[in-house]
């Protein structure tokens, strides 16, 4: 009974790991919150809909054009609603976020109502049983999806040029700039790469829960934020661990009987995590700098 | 090779430089020489394009570069070693050599280059897995001097390479500097240690509150008297 549980957790935890990436890989880069976030998955998750449901697509098409078609949102927001608001106060960037947070969410009410719909039936799902615990073919397929994106994620960070760039970049910017990196070229991938994991997970979270509404990004946004803070903001590492966290805590919080306070775990843990850690789990200590 | 003339550059209400003006030749060790607050960093900053000047202008072998950004300028080959070395302190000793590459792409020279590097600091090639936040402090001056090196720049603006480091250590980096410029490399040298950047040094520009008020030979300016009571401490 606690391993099927652990197991639902993972599972839900994988999609907030997708989502708190591009929370704490923006934030690395540019100190900002991207409260459009939750927004991107969000839309991500319709797109999907929109594939399977008009061009008839299968669930890999559907998920890899949800991901493309958030690339270029992610990408679009960036270059339009932030970097305008570089050089001006922290304040400036983070109230167009949540003002895009907004239009988006009434956009999307605007095409397609205020009521969740289905999500289009695209395959058949079947239960796998493995000793004591179900596994369902969706929680195969979120798994799987999840820890090959993260995998890839991994190996662009640690082994590929522009990777190695981002990660410098978010330690010193104007040393970047003076290593020849084009800063603003890296900024637009870290958007695009955080854009395309939150958009894998709108998809598959309404693959999951089999629903998707323009509202599903605010509080899977927050969620999957206190997991990156949790992790510790600005840690690739540290985001998928909070993910995870989260999701079990919360999986097994509703089986322990606090299913009225479901989406109150993930706050109350974060508090609690803070308290002890205040750069989160995974997160640096604060350096002063000299 | 480098011309610069007459830049003034503000940050808000404060005049940073007042219409500095200056150049380096092919083939030269010129210093900046200057007290804290000078406008010393802040020229070396205009130069590489992280500081635009409201006028004045900067060429570079012929070419007007203030407009252009700081990742363009480097592929000019004009590198910086910025103040306070600032390595990458959570990347390995090798990668930050590799960011020094970034603008190149002909992987087997880059290669070629990292080991001219590790000849000329063999500390770092003992070191080359390890975060450089690892590293002591004469090791990164060292390691923000190979990366600097890696995008083989024909001009190199060091700033302040003596600055936190023990004497010994600071007379090798100098001597480094001296080898790293008969190896055919121009360098424009920052410094606060007067004493060690003028030994080297063919020519000098002494800057007071973002102004220009000496220049000349090295020598020349070791020996003059207003020179040596003010950053000489004679």
């Amino acid at each position: 009974m606690l391993s099927q549980q652990i197991l639902n957790g993972i599972t839900l935890g994988a999609t907030y790991a997708l989502i708190a990436l591009g929370y704490t890989m923006v934030y690395g880069i540019i100190q900002l919150i991207n409260f459009a976030h939750g927004e991107i998955y969000m839309v991500g998750a319709f797109v999907g809909v929109f594939m399977i449901t008009v061009f008839q697509q299968g669930l890999v098409v559907s998920l890899a054009a949800a991901m493309l078609a958030c690339v270029i949102m992610g990408v679009t927001i960036e270059r339009f609603a932030y970097r305008p608001l570089r050089r001006s106060t922290r304040l400036a960037p983070l109230i167009s976020a949540i003002g895009l947070s907004i239009f988006l969410q009434t956009l999307m009410t605007k095409i397609k109502g205020p009521q969740p719909i289905p999500f289009p039936h695209v395959m058949e799902d079947a239960l796998y049983k493995l000793g004591p615990i179900e596994i369902s073919k969706v929680q195969i397929i979120i798994l799987v999806v999840a820890s090959l994106l993260m995998a890839g994620l991994h190996f662009i960070v640690k082994y590929v040029k522009i990777g190695k760039a981002m990660r410098a970049a978010s330690e010193d910017y104007d040393t970047s700039a003076l290593m020849g990196i084009n800063v603003n070229r890296v900024i637009s991938f870290t958007f695009a790469i955080g854009s395309s994991l939150a958009a894998a997970g709108g998809v598959l979270v309404g693959l999951y829960f089999n629903s998707v509404s323009p509202f599903m990004g605010v509080t899977a946004g927050l969620k999957a934020f206190c997991a990156a803070v949790l992790g510790g903001i600005g840690s690739i590492p540290g985001a998928m661990l909070g993910g995870l966290f989260i999701g079990v805590a919360e999986t097994l919080g509703i089986a322990g009987g606090f299913d009225t306070y479901k989406d109150a775990i993930a706050f109350t843990l974060l508090i609690i995590v803070l308290l002890f850690r205040p750069t989160g789990l995974l997160g640096r200590p604060i350096q002063k700098k000299v | 090779m480098l011309e610069i003339n007459d830049i003034h550059v503000s940050y808000g209400a404060i005049r940073a430089l007042k219409g500095v003006s200056c150049q380096v030749d092919q083939g030269e060790i010129v210093a900046l020489i200057g007290a804290n607050g000078a406008g010393k960093t802040t020229t070396l900053r205009t130069i590489s394009g992280l500081i635009r000047p409201y006028t004045g202008t900067i060429s570079y072998k012929g070419q007007d570069i203030i407009k252009l950004p700081p990742h363009q300028i480097v592929n000019l080959g004009l590198s910086q070693v910025p103040e306070g070395r600032r390595v990458f302190t959570r990347m390995t000793v090798l990668e930050n050599l590799e960011m020094g590459a970034y603008s190149r792409n002909d992987k087997a020279n880059i290669k070629l280059d990292i080991k001219k590097v590790f000849e000329r600091f063999p500390r770092l090639e003992e070191r080359k897995g390890q975060l450089s936040g690892t590293l002591s402090g004469g090791e990164q001056q060292m390691l923000a001097m190979g990366r600097a090196l890696m995008s083989r720049p024909t001009l190199l603006l060091l700033d302040e390479p003596s600055m936190g480091l023990a004497p010994m250590l600071v007379q090798e980096i100098f001597s480094i500097i001296q080898e790293i410029n008969q190896s055919g490399t121009t360098i424009l040298l920052v410094e606060q240690n007067a004493h060690m950047a003028l030994s080297i040094a063919n020519r000098a520009y002494v800057l007071e509150t973002g102004e220009v008020v000496l220049s000349g030979a090295a020598q020349d300016l070791a020996n003059d008297p207003q020179v040596q009571k003010a950053y000489l401490g004679e």
